[in-house]
């Protein structure tokens, strides 16, 4: 069972659940990957501390012009073709821009001279390690590097499959977090009871029944706000999976990179309510 | 004219609330919100529309099912894994390449204009505001962001305005970069967590490489006082100021609550210390020049 966890708003708390479930349903004795796929600010390994037992370089294919066989100016269907403007005539010659181009493969395809061949250009780095009997696999964009969902979806593929397979998604309802998510069994969508976390909530829910895929919400620092997104939840009648107390302790163990449900016995119980939820709306 | 951009990595460490905070100090100025896929500032700005556009930006594909003969090219081609097994185009997963087109031996695909989302000029109690709120899902998030900044920039010399104060995505990808160039300063909003450290660091690389000057105010101070003092360390050894910092109080889930700015709110408490922010902020934008630009040229999608 592939199970991802989500936002529309940063920073709500998606790690933290993605760990803690991690560890309590491999306390359950099940075997768990956990994929870090917030590329862009990877945290996981902050809780989870994995001596990285495997690492490779995530590439994506970028254009090589043969200028010999290319038959320039007369031509320039790859420019003019390309979407992206990642190609360009530049005085006397194709120019090509690597950090604009998609890996579409058009150009190549086109290019009545064969003059365009592939290579590849490093835009991140894949690791996994196991941590607390849990296999964690993490990806980590370079800095400087725009696009995230080619390593995700990458890192996605590179991952072990096991028995439960937690996704840890980007924040937001765009391109990398529809990457993260879209493949998954079930989402967890974290938020928390506040006005801005009402309103990304309600972006999320548009994206995953545009997707199609089943949800439940998990309220993180509850308390802390208003009745307005339970109020919601109710009334959409979307299930609540837990609601993860507001408390000065669990952020400040959180900024510790501490695991909740180790050291507060009422995160323990949070987590057993959830997984009992998510399994039965499996079967339903 | 000069240009806030406010950033932090991290999500959730507070950058709208910081920037709502700046809004009521300071000269006039103009409010962009960049954070295009989950825009929350008109929650506290609560604009009044004066203009909405379309947002439409590349291009998606179509397959005219009486014409396809279901020759299986165009799934081949895709890297995307756009088209399904009964040859529909998914559009979450369209990046509009257009190979599918060029590969099609019956004509059978065509490409559209894509739309993607709105943005407005809005007016509020702080001045003018540009904002944009992405479909759920759509793409091209950077290019909606440099929309909104173009936008703001001409209101703003239209009318003769001399700041412009822009929220920013979580992340350090396509919408950040786009937010960053031109910037005259990155306000990098830091909370004292291991990870929101972490990402602290991976956000200062990036507007160094761009060459936009930074400086960081820390949220929920008083979380973790050691990485607190970490960042104190890490500001001082890149030479960044530190405008500020804000302890972790109920008072900004409450003045969220009640629509207003954290400064209006709590004018005494959070209001002391967000004019005190502003001040250093201030100083920092006096002895940069007017309109510094970064020297790079950045990706636009």
């Amino acid at each position: 069972m592939r199970i991802a966890i989500a936002s529309g708003k940063g920073g709500t708390g998606k790690t933290t659940v993605a760990v803690n479930l991690a560890c309590y349903l491999q306390g359950l004795g099940q075997e768990i990957t956990l994929v870090d796929c917030d590329v862009e600010e990877p945290n996981c390994h902050f809780f989870l501390t994995p001596e990285w037992d495997f690492q490779q370089a995530h590439s994506v294919p970028v254009p090589q012009i043969d200028h010999e066989a290319c038959q320039g100016e007369s031509c320039l269907q790859c420019a003019r073709e390309c979407r992206f403007n990642a190609l360009i005539w530049m005085v006397n010659h194709i120019m090509t821009f690597p950090e604009l181009c998609h890996g579409c493969g058009l150009c190549s395809h086109i290019c009545p001279e064969d003059a365009i061949s592939e290579t590849s250009r490093e835009t991140g780095i894949m690791r996994c390690g196991k941590a607390q009997g849990i296999q964690l696999c993490s990806g980590s964009l370079n800095v400087r590097e725009a696009m995230a969902p080619p390593l995700i979806n990458r890192l996605k593929t590179f991952a072990a499959e096991r028995e439960t397979v937690i996704l840890d998604a980007p924040p937001g309802t765009s391109c990398p977090a529809v990457a993260a998510i879209h493949d998954a069994d079930f989402v967890i969508l974290v938020a928390e009871p506040t006005p801005f976390g009402l309103h990304d909530f309600k972006l999320s829910v548009d994206v995953l029944k545009q997707l199609g895929l089943p949800f439940g919400l998990v309220i993180n620092r509850d308390g802390m706000g208003d009745d307005s997104l339970l109020n919601y939840a109710e009334r959409e009648g979307i299930s609540v999976l837990a609601r993860l107390p507001h408390s000065r302790e669990a952020a400040r163990a959180y900024s510790t990179g501490a695991i909740l449900i180790d050291e507060m016995p009422e995160f323990f119980r949070e987590y057993q309510n959830m997984t009992q939820m998510i399994q039965a709306a499996q079967k339903a | 004219m000069q240009e806030i951009v406010v950033i932090s990595g991290k999500g959730g460490t507070g950058k709208t609330s910081v920037l709502s905070g700046l809004a009521p100090l300071g000269p006039k100025k103009v409010l962009a919100d960049c954070d295009v896929d989950a825009a929350d500032l008109h929650l506290i700005m609560h604009p009044s529309v004066q203009k909405r556009h379309e947002f439409i930006s590349g291009e998606l594909a179509h397959i005219d099912p009486d014409s396809c003969t279901e020759c299986g090219l165009c799934r081949e081609y895709c890297r995307f894994d756009a088209i399904d097994g009964s040859f529909r185009v998914w559009e979450q997963s369209c990046e509009g390449c257009a190979l599918c087109y060029h590969v099609c031996p019956s004509g059978a695909v065509w490409m559209e204009p894509r739309f993607n989302g709105y943005w407005y000029v809005s007016e509020t109690r702080f001045g003018t505001m540009v904002h944009a709120a992405l479909l759920p899902g759509a793409e091209n998030s950077g290019k909606l962001v440099t929309t909104v900044r173009t936008e703001a920039r001409e209101i703003a010399q239209q009318s003769g305005i001399e700041l412009i104060l822009t929220d920013g995505s979580p992340g350090i990808g396509c919408p950040v970069i786009a937010s960053l160039s031109r910037a005259s300063l990155a306000l990098i909003v830091a909370e004292p967590t291991l990870a929101a450290v972490s990402d602290l660091k991976r956000v200062q690389e990036l507007t160094a490489y761009f060459g936009i000057p930074a400086g960081i105010v820390l949220n929920k101070a008083d979380i973790n006082e050691s990485l607190g003092e970490e960042v104190e360390a890490f500001a001082r050894e890149k030479g960044l100021p530190l405008f500020g910092r804000i302890p972790y109080t109920e008072g900004i889930t409450r003045a969220q609550i009640e629509g207003l700015s954290v400064t209006e709110y709590d004018p005494d408490g959070l209001g002391a210390s967000m004019r005190s922010i502003w001040e250093g902020i201030r100083e920092k934008l006096e002895t940069e020049a007017p309109s510094s630009s970064g020297a790079r040229q950045e990706p636009t999608s």
